[in-house]
């Protein structure tokens, strides 16, 4: 149980991220989930009301530094410092490496791979003080295999995995993990976008025959953050039904 | 002893988990303490809540003994 811990979860506003932050809340923690319109934190504070959890949404663009600041210290003065940080928020800006702008390699850099630089660090003094924290970071399957289309996505997700290796041996000595969840395809609007015929042909190609779930994804973040992932840091754990064996 | 160095060496033997007499005001936190870089950068950490103040990465590096954390500490609050 993870009773009346601090946990924040980036991009909980639906999918994965919503998971997320509804499973640790079944656990007892008080979940803080972020989203990047007002609209998004309400409903995220709705449905954790819904589900009689503690703890509410937060509106934040995590690619703003100031912002980040001003929410965390809001956190912690209103619940405590966050002891569980999940790095879940992400999105694609899919194009052949020949066709894609700077714009969209540096969106997906600055929202999918910064965003965890930041996020973490500022959350690092609390946990610091509080002598324990886990970090769990989201990132993908393509960031380990690798996909056409999404070289910067792919470089994003794959940079999370080197991050949270060095980070783990950084604050190891001080009772805090960073681990790393490789999601395979999951069923969400992320890969929804997909065309009907590219997820049938993906399914196939995965061993347990279907897409996985966001709730898949949900308990692995929870195994982590609880008592079962004391003695993991570092390492990356691939949640993707077979579809790649690393 | 100032009070301003009782509060600083009081901080030093916690975070770093040495006797008293050990932290003598031009021992080294690393060479003669043991410190290591993130328990220097803990006690940065701890000397601003104790003192309520921020101290810029770029002053935080030259701080590594008790004088040097106190000369800092009297200079800027």
């Amino acid at each position: 149980m993870l009773t009346n811990q601090v946990a924040l979860v980036t991009g909980a506003s639906r999918g994965i991220g919503k998971a997320i932050a509804l499973d640790l809340a079944a656990q007892g923690a008080i979940v803080i989930g972020t989203a990047t319109s007002e609209n998004g934190a309400q409903a995220i504070s709705d449905y954790l009301k819904e589900a009689g959890a503690k703890g509410r949404g937060a509106c934040l663009n995590v690619t703003e530094p100031e912002m980040i600041t001003e929410v965390l210290s809001a956190i912690t003065k209103e619940f405590g410092t966050p002891t569980i940080l999940v790095n879940n928020a992400g999105i694609t800006r899919d194009n052949l490496l020949m066709r894609m702008k700077d714009e969209e390699w540096d969106d997906i850099i600055q929202t999918n791979l910064n965003s965890v630089f930041r996020m973490s660090k500022a959350c690092l003094r609390g946990m610091m003080k509080a002598k324990g924290g886990r970090i769990i970071n989201i990132a993908s399957v393509v960031g380990v295999m690798g996909n056409a289309g999404q070289t910067n996505y792919a470089a994003a997700k794959a940079g999370i995995i080197g991050f949270s290796k060095s980070l783990a041996r950084e604050v190891g000595a001080r009772n805090i993990t960073v681990n790393t969840i490789a999601p395979g395809f999951i069923d969400t609007d992320m890969t929804k976008a997909l065309p009907e015929e590219q997820r049938e042909a993906l399914a196939k190609q995965i061993p347990l025959q279907c897409l996985g779930q966001p709730e898949d994804i949900a308990k692995s973040v929870t195994f982590l953050a609880g008592e079962g992932g004391a003695y993991i840091t570092g390492q990356t754990l691939n949640v993707n039904g077979g579809m790649y064996m690393v | 002893m100032s009070d301003i160095q009782e509060r600083v060496k009081k901080i030093v033997v916690e975070q770093l988990g040495v006797e008293e007499d050990q932290v003598t005001a031009d021992a080294s936190f690393v060479d003669d303490l043991g410190a290591d870089s993130l328990d220097t950068v803990e006690l940065v950490m701890a000397l601003e809540e104790e003192f309520d103040c921020e101290i810029p990465d770029e002053e935080a590096e030259k701080i590594s003994t008790l004088a040097q954390a106190v000369a800092y500490v009297e200079a800027n609050l």
